[in-house]
C-alpha cells in the first residue's frame, strides 16, 4: 500500500500538476481565441530554458529562477502572438493551427540553437534526500514545492478570473466573442492578458518538469498531448475543468502500470504515455465536452 | 610528358567522379521530392480536396514503410515475415494496410472539426509510434528493420538510383493522374461542396460523413505508399520515423507552399521545399562540426519562419487551386436542351 502511494500516486499527482499548469493556459487560449495552440508544448520548453539560464549564469536557485523564466516566456508569448497569430484573426482558425506548428518548430529549433541538445538539469550532480512521514510514506521536497506552488498559482487564478475587472472581461469573451466586443471589452487587452497568462503558467511547469526530471528540447512537445487531453477532459475553455482534467490524465498514467492484477504491471510502461493519447482520442470521440460537461466549440 | 598525361588523366578521373556525386545526389534529390510528392497529393486529397486537418501524416508514413518491409524482406530472427513478396506487392500491401488502418481512425476521427481532428490524429499517431517501439517481436523495436530489399539494387552505380527514381517517377504520375481526374470528376466536386460547405452539401442529400470517409482513407493509402517507397529507398525503418518534424511537418509546409487543392502544386511544393532542405544541409555540412549541427537548428529556424512569411502573404501558395469550370450552359441558357434530356414524365 505504501509502496502504491510512494511509487504511482505521489508521482502521478505531481505529473498532474504540470499538466495542470499546461492545460490552463491550452484552455484560456482555446476559449478565447478559439484554436489549438500547437506550440504550448514548446513555450513549456523556452520557460524551463530561460530558468536555466539563469541557474547556470547567475547562480539563481530554481525557485527564483522561476518568476523571472515567468516575465519572460509571457513576453515572448505576446511578441509571438503579435507576429504571428494576430495577422490571423479574421481568418479560418485552421490558419492560426497550421502557424502554431510553425511557432512550434521556430521555438525548439532556436532553443536547440542557443542552448544545444544536450540534457541539461538545474542541479546537476545533487541529490536532495527524500522527506520521509510515518516512517515509511516518502515525498521528495521538490515534489512539495511542486504542488504547494501549483496550489498558489490555481488559487490566485481563480481569484484574477473572478474578482478581477480583466478576468471577468476574459471570462465574457471566452462565452461570447462578438457579444464581448459590442459590450466595449477591450479584446485586444484581453488577448494580450491571456497569452500572459498562458506564456506564465506554461513557463511554471516547463520549470516543475525541470525540477523533477530533466531538461532536454523535447520536454515540453512529449507534454503537448496530454496536456489537451487534460484540456479536453476538463471540457475545452474551461480553467478549472483543466486542473482536474490534469490531475486525473497524471494519474491515470502512473497508476496504469501498477500491478492491479496479479504482479505484472497493468500495462507495460513503455506504453505509459499511451494511455493520455488513447484517453484524449476517445474523448473527442465520444465526449468531446469534456468530463463536466463543457461546451463544445465549432 | 608522361607524367603530365597522368595528371591529365587524374584530372579526369577526379571530374569524372565528381559528375557521378553530382549525378547521384541529384537523382536522390529528385527520388526524395517524388516521394514526399507521393505524400503531399495525399494530403492534398485529404486536405486540398475534403478539408481534413490529418496532423498524423507520420502514422501513416510509418505504417507503409513497415508494411511493405515485412513483407517483402527475407525471415529474420529479429521481426516477423520471411514473405520474401516481390516490390510491387509489397508497396500494394502497404497502400491497402494503410488505407484499412485509415478506415478505421477515420470512422472514429473525420466526424471531428479541424483542431480536433488536428488533436486526435496527432494522437493516434503517437499510439502507433509507441507500438512499432515496443512491439519488438514484429518490428525489430527501437533498433528498427534494415537490409529492406530495394529493387534494381544489383545494377552498377548510377544505373540502380536512376532505375529506382524511374520507379518513384512513375508512381508520382499514376498518383498524379489519379488525383487530377478524381479531382474533376463529380466526386472531386462533392467533395469540394464539403470541404466549403457542410451544410449546404447535406442539405443536398450528400452522405457528408461518408465522403470525408473516403477522402480519408485514399489520402492514408497514398500516404502509406510513400512511406512505404521511403523504406525501399533507405533500406530502413525504425521508430524515428514517425518524427512529426521530418514527415507531417514538411509535407504540410510542402502542400501549403505548393498550394493547396492543387496537385501539380503540391508536387512543385515537394520539389522546391525537398530541394531547399536538402541544399542548405548540402552547404551547412561544410561548415565545422560544432556549427554543423547548430545550423542544422538554424535550417529548422528558417523553413518554419518561410511557411509564416507564406501562410500571412501568399496563403494560396505558388499554384493556387483551379476549381474546374462548371458548364452551365445546359442549365442557364437553353432550358429546352435540359428538358429535352429530361426522363419523360408519365
Amino acid at each position: 500500500m505504501i509502496e502504491f502511494i510512494n511509487f504511482y500516486l505521489i508521482p502521478g499527482l505531481v505529473l498532474g500538476c504540470m499538466y495542470a499548469l499546461g492545460a490552463i493556459g491550452i484552455s484560456l487560449l482555446f476559449g478565447i481565441l478559439r484554436f489549438a495552440h500547437f506550440a504550448h508544448g514548446d513555450v513549456i520548453t523556452l520557460g524551463a530554458y530561460f530558468a536555466l539560464l539563469f541557474v547556470t549564469t547567475l547562480g539563481f536557485p530554481v525557485l527564483l529562477a522561476l518568476p523571472v523564466a515567468m516575465i519572460l516566456t509571457a513576453i515572448v508569448s505576446v511578441l509571438l502572438d503579435r507576429g504571428f497569430y494576430r495577422p490571423f484573426r479574421n481568418s479560418p482558425t485552421i490558419y492560426l493551427v497550421i502557424a502554431s506548428f510553425g511557432v512550434a518548430l521556430m521555438i525548439r529549433s532556436a532553443v536547440q540553437l542557443l542552448w544545444g541538445v544536450k540534457v541539461e538539469s538545474y542541479a546537476a550532480g545533487t541529490f536532495s534526500k527524500p522527506l520521509i512521514f510515518f516512517d515509511t510514506l516518502r515525498i521528495a521536497d521538490k515534489h512539495l514545492w511542486i504542488a504547494g506552488l501549483t496550489i498558489v498559482i490555481v488559487f490566485a487564478l481563480h481569484y484574477f478570473l473572478s474578482r478581477s475587472k480583466l478576468g471577468k472581461a476574459m471570462r465574457a469573451m471566452a462565452d461570447d466573442p462578438d457579444l464581448a466586443q459590442v459590450s466595449g471589452i477591450p479584446t485586444e487587452k484581453v488577448v494580450r492578458a491571456t497569452w500572459i497568462i498562458g506564456g506564465g503558467l506554461a513557463a511554471t511547469a516547463g520549470v516543475f518538469l525541470g525540477m523533477d526530471t530533466q531538461l532536454h528540447t523535447n520536454m515540453g512537445w512529449d507534454l503537448l498531448l496530454p496536456i489537451f487531453a487534460a484540456a479536453i477532459l476538463g471540457g475545452i475553455g474551461s480553467p478549472y475543468g483543466a486542473v482536474a482534467g490534469g490531475l486525473v490524465i497524471g494519474l491515470a498514467e502512473e497508476l496504469s502500470s501498477y500491478p492491479w492484477i496479479g504482479d505484472a504491471p497493468l500495462l507495460s510502461p513503455g506504453y505509459k504515455t499511451g494511455v493520455a493519447f488513447a484517453l484524449m482520442v476517445a474523448l473527442l470521440i465520444w465526449r468531446p465536452s469534456g468530463l463536466f460537461r463543457g461546451r463544445v466549440f465549432t | 610528358m608522361a607524367a603530365k598525361r597522368s595528371l591529365q588523366g587524374a584530372r579526369l578521373h577526379v571530374s569524372s567522379e565528381l559528375a557521378l556525386g553530382l549525378l547521384l545526389y541529384g537523382v536522390s534529390l529528385l527520388t526524395m521530392s517524388g516521394i514526399y510528392g507521393v505524400l503531399a497529393i495525399g494530403l492534398n486529397i485529404q486536405w486540398g480536396y475534403t478539408g481534413l486537418f490529418n496532423a498524423g501524416i507520420a502514422g501513416f508514413f510509418a505504417i507503409g514503410a513497415y508494411v511493405s518491409a515485412i513483407v517483402t524482406s527475407s525471415a529474420s530472427p529479429n521481426f516477423v515475415g520471411g514473405f520474401n513478396l516481390p516490390f510491387p506487392l509489397g508497396l500494394l500491401t502497404a497502400m491497402v494496410v494503410a488505407g484499412i488502418i485509415g478506415y478505421f481512425v477515420g470512422r472514429l476521427c473525420v466526424r471531428l472539426k479541424s483542431d480536433y481532428l488536428a488533436i486526435a490524429t496527432i494522437g493516434v499517431a503517437e499510439i502507433f509510434r509507441l507500438i512499432l517501439k515496443n512491439e519488438a517481436w514484429a518490428t525489430n523495436g527501437p533498433r528498427g528493420i534494415s537490409n529492406i530489399p530495394r529493387p534494381f539494387e544489383s545494377l552498377s552505380q548510377p544505373w540502380s538510383q536512376l532505375a529506382f527514381l524511374g520507379v518513384v517517377v512513375l508512381v508520382v504520375l499514376i498518383a498524379y493522374f489519379l488525383a487530377e481526374r478524381a479531382g474533376r470528376s463529380p466526386w472531386g466536386r462533392v467533395m469540394r461542396s464539403i470541404r466549403d460547405n457542410e451544410a449546404a452539401s447535406a442539405a443536398i442529400g450528400k452522405n457528408v460523413i461518408g465522403f470525408r470517409l473516403q477522402g480519408f482513407v485514399i489520402g492514408a493509402a497514398l500516404m502509406g505508399l510513400g512511406g512505404a517507397l521511403a523504406g525501399h529507398f533507405f533500406k530502413f525503418i525504425g521508430p524515428e520515423a514517425t518524427e512529426p518534424l521530418m514527415t507531417t511537418f514538411l509535407v504540410w509546409v510542402m502542400l501549403i507552399i505548393g498550394g493547396s487543392g492543387n496537385n501539380k502544386g503540391a508536387l512543385l511544393g515537394a520539389l522546391v521545399v525537398w530541394t531547399l532542405w536538402s541544399s542548405t544541409e548540402l552547404l551547412t555540412s561544410q561548415l565545422p562540426p560544432d556549427w554543423a549541427v547548430r545550423a542544422t537548428f538554424l535550417r529548422v529556424f528558417l523553413i518554419g519562419l518561410g511557411l509564416q512569411i507564406m501562410l500571412q502573404r501568399y496563403s494560396k501558395g505558388l499554384l493556387p487551386e483551379q476549381l474546374p469550370k462548371v458548364d452551365t450552359t445546359d442549365l442557364v441558357a437553353s432550358p429546352r436542351t435540359a428538358q429535352e434530356k429530361a426522363p419523360p414524365v408519365e
